[in-house]
């Protein structure tokens, strides 16, 4: 049971970063009931309070993960083809948690556990196969505590590919609307567009204007396409980007050219639900979210040249409003690949060697696996780093970044603390790359890089930020009244830190004294104390009820080559615990567009 | 340091998991100390002193020696990790004996466990009886088992003899089975008596010597021609082999060797 089961809190006298609400280390009391930021309580209320002192302390909203990769097939496939990732990584039981294992896939419960230990309360999956969609909500279902959705992977399916040959945004956008309800996925992810479907004939596309097998269409057309559906609809968060030619030296070009495309579109959230205050904007600004920009931010046309083109991307987006990007840095240590990048995988293998595994999904997409180490003694792997941390400090506007180790791709979740002392000290960072193959700094501009991230830019970077972009900032990511009680209180006197100690903000970080969910405390110095279940967020967008008719004649019609019968394709209602649907684009406002359309 | 005597209270049913008995941890407590560290049966933790009585006995010595005194073929990890001291096992051993062991002794009187001596880091190993399979090899997923130390098997070994094998030596006075050096990259294999099949399959480095018959040759390994007592590292064969190298199934240009003995006992 709760220890406080009226979600009533008085949170006292710490250090407070709520960058929504442009709170920069103010000393602020916050007032929380029945789970929810309010601006005072009663006196009887108060009297009922769970009262905690943050004297001294740094107080922050609880931590949003907008990219990482922590449930379904891809997730479970990494737990099973590596054993070995596991049998030195076990989480005993205790009174109220499950046991667990798994060092960079652990098993959901671990997942849930730690993220919360490290103050992170929401955390959405990256990639979710409409195939995969039930097995994406059965895990997400047993993931303990955090409040969670997934992104939708639409960028190579084949209906998509269609509509958009045939350049019919409208049953592109009744199609996604339909996907969207029928698998209770949240936003729009685009993997490799064009380029996954071909490598089901082992190819791959290389520019953004090739047109792809069979379909003849182009990665420009996609992603300008999913876009313009994703605005059409008015979806929480905008189209969510994995570049084409990730991995590949010289890439940067490509992911800013893809970047591009969009730049012409305005974001347009219309979204049906009460929005908590902020005082700074909590829409999002952007109309394209890069996933994973270290991936795709290489330089030079091989291996032996390689380098950073983390400058050149960073110079094109300090130049633009509509882009975020999530870093998917590289902490270093072990990590296993995960991405719906077939072809990348592959590419991966042939480098490295490494145990693999691929898999085509129908017409939907495609996914791949492969266990891999980074060395600070390897060249590349070190010019990975720089370029990890390169593409969060040279991006001047920290609303424009999110803090990501592309868990479990470029490292694991738990190493966000290391991540936070190389962004908070030039010499963290110096430290590390005398550690490092010398490419670290000679192929790269970090060495020249002195910018040290404050708490505040923190904030940003791993909740405001995180939240805003993924359109969650109507209750995540600040502490404004109506926000969700979601708070995490670190050992940190912001008057007193020395950021050149990293084993210092690592170990704070790493254990924050409590996380809060809902106005509970659920972990105290990395201890779980208490297990809520936590929510399951998606969007029911609505569309034009004759488009969605004829586009589910076309989908009837292909039905016959997937490899499940009709019936069996939506996920039921059942596989979600606490859901929490957002209505988008709802009809009163579709008909008034309606009506406008019909008086011109 | 007292020597360490745990002897067995009887038939143990569902198998203990007991990392504690190392010597290295044992050194320095009393009996009672020891006999309240926890073991794992199943799902619950018990006291060792529930599965063994502990007596400490005898004058110091420099190093901790633990003689457990009858069978524990139903009792896994015994020395787990050990890094000094001996223990002495009279009877049989169970599953994962000395597993990532880096230093010190094993003894065990009788047949040992699968997974024993995996991913060993240094050390000694003797089995004077029999091996069960996966012995001296790597963890399930893992592509470089042990790295250092000495397995020693007077009996025969089953299948996945030295798996991965990094570093160190096996060396088995009887037979192997089955993929005996699976993805070995260094180290010394010894087989002084026969092999089944897959011997040295996707070996990349390091040494396998077979001194009996192989039912199946592995088909990735080309003749290097024939040597007459060749010598390896500090041993001296006797007698004259075959030299292959291999696999070249598993990659272009792979560095494993393997012998074979040609004039063997009772064959021309």
């Amino acid at each position: 049971m709760a220890a406080n089961p009226s979600k009533t809190m008085i949170i006292k006298n710490g250090y407070l970063f709520d960058p929504l609400n442009a709170i920069d280390g103010e000393v602020l009391d916050i007032f929380i009931r029945g789970g929810r930021v309010v601006p005072s309580l009663s006196g009887s209320e108060a009297r009922e309070a769970t009262v905690i002192d943050a004297r001294g302390r740094t107080v922050m909203p609880g931590g949003v993960d907008a990219h990482s990769h922590v449930a379904g097939t891809k997730v479970n496939a990494g737990r099973l083809m590596r054993p070995e990732d596991h049998y030195k990584s076990v989480l005993k039981r205790t009174k109220i948690t499950h046991s667990g294992s798994g060092y960079t896939v652990p098993s959901v419960y671990k997942q849930g556990y730690d993220y919360a230990a490290m103050g992170y309360t929401t955390v959405f999956e990256a990639a979710m196969p409409p195939l995969e969609a039930r097995h994406t909500h059965e895990e997400m279902r047993a993931t303990p505590i955090l409040d969670m959705g997934a992104y939708m992977v639409f960028g190579n399916n084949w209906f998509i590919m269609r509509y958009l040959k045939e350049g019919d945004i409208e049953r592109a956008a009744a199609y996604v609307a339909w996907m969207m309800r029928t698998h209770k996925a949240y936003g729009i992810k685009c993997v490799n567009p064009a380029g996954v479907e071909n490598w089901g004939w082992a190819k791959n596309v290389k520019g953004l204007d090739e047109p792809n097998i069979h379909f003849e269409v182009t990665s420009r057309e996609i992603i300008r396409g999913l876009a313009e559906v994703n605005e059409l609809l008015g979806l929480p968060m905008s189209l969510h980007l994995h570049a084409n030619n990730l991995g590949h030296p010289g890439n940067w070009e490509i992911a800013r050219d893809s970047l591009m495309i969009t730049s012409s579109l305005e974001p347009d959230s219309k979204m049906e639900l009460e929005w908590a205050e902020t005082k700074e904007s909590a829409r999002r600004r952007q109309t394209i979210y890069l996933a994973h920009a270290q991936f795709n931010s290489y330089g030079g046309s091989s291996w032996r040249d390689f380098c950073s083109g983390a400058p050149d991307l960073a110079k094109y987006i300090n130049q633009t409003e509509n882009v975020v990007i999530d870093s998917g840095s590289i902490p270093f240590g072990p990590a296993t690949t995960m991405t719906g990048d077939g072809p990348a995988q592959h590419d991966l293998y042939m480098l490295t060697g490494q145990k693999w595994s691929n898999c085509d999904v129908e017409m939907e997409c495609g996914s791949g696996i492969l266990s891999l180490v980074y060395l600070k003694g390897s060249a590349v792997h070190a010019t990975m780093w720089a370029i990890g941390l390169e593409v969060l400090l040279l991006i001047d506007d920290p609303w424009k970044t999110i803090m990501t180790t592309d868990h479990p791709n470029g490292g694991m979740f738990s190493q966000y603390p290391q991540l936070i002392a190389w962004l908070m000290s030039r010499k963290a960072r110096d430290d590390t790359a005398k550690e490092c193959h010398k490419w670290a700094y000679e192929r790269s501009s970090l060495g020249g890089v002195d910018r040290e991230m404050s708490l505040y830019d923190i904030a940003i970077l791993t909740r405001a930020n995180s939240a805003r972009t993924i359109g969650m900032a109507h209750r995540k990511g600040h502490l404004g009244v109506g926000a969700d009680g979601d708070v995490t209180v670190y050992d940190i006197d912001p008057k007193d830190l020395n950021v050149n100690d990293p084993s210092y903000i690592i170990s704070r970080f790493s254990r924050p004294d409590l996380t809060i969910k809902d106005g509970q405390i659920v972990a105290r110095k990395g201890e779980i104390v208490y297990v809520p279940e936590g929510r399951r967020y998606y969007c029911q967008p609505y569309m034009d009820e004759e488009v969605e008719k004829e586009m589910m004649r076309d989908v009837r019609d292909w039905f016959k080559y997937y490899t499940v019968g009709f019936a069996n394709y939506p996920v039921p209602d059942k596989y979600l615990k606490n859901p929490v649907p957002i209505p988008v684009n709802v009809p009163m406002e579709a008909v008034a567009k309606e009506v406008g359309r019909w008086q011109r | 340091m007292a020597e360490i005597k745990l002897v067995p209270r009887g038939r143990i049913g569902i198998t203990v998991e007991a990392e504690v008995i190392r010597p290295d941890l044992l050194a320095g407590k009393t009996e009672d100390e020891i006999g309240r560290l926890i073991v794992w049966q199943g799902p619950r933790e018990l006291p060792l002193s529930q599965f063994f009585e502990v007596e400490l006995q005898g004058p110091a010595r420099e190093e901790t020696r633990i003689i457990i005194e009858g069978d524990v073929s139903r009792v896994k990890r015994i020395g787990q990790g050990m890094k000094s001291g001996v223990i002495e096992i009279r009877g049989a051993a169970g599953m994962y004996t000395g597993a990532e062991m880096a230093g010190g002794k094993i003894l065990v009187q009788g047949d040992a466990g699968s997974w024993s001596g995996m991913e060993m880091r240094g050390g000694l190993l003797q089995i004077a009886g029999n091996a069960a399979d996966h012995v001296g090899s790597a963890y399930r997923g893992n592509w470089r088992g042990m790295t250092g130390g000495q397995i020693l098997i007077g009996g025969d070994a089953r299948s996945q003899l030295g798996g991965g094998l990094a570093g160190g030596s096996i060396t088995v006075e009887g037979n192997v089975e089955n993929f005996c050096a699976i993805r070995q990259s260094g180290g010394l294999i010894l087989i002084k008596g026969n092999a089944v099949r897959g011997l040295g399959a996707e070996m990349n480095g390091g040494t396998v010597v077979l001194s009996g018959a192989v039912e199946s040759f592995t088909p990735g390994f080309i003749p290097q021609g024939v040597e007459s007592d060749p010598r390896i590292g500090e041993l001296q064969l006797e007698g004259r082999f075959a030299r292959f190298s291999g696999d070249y199934a598993a990659g272009k240009n792979p560095k494993g060797v393997l012998y074979c003995r040609m004039d063997r006992e009772g064959e021309e």
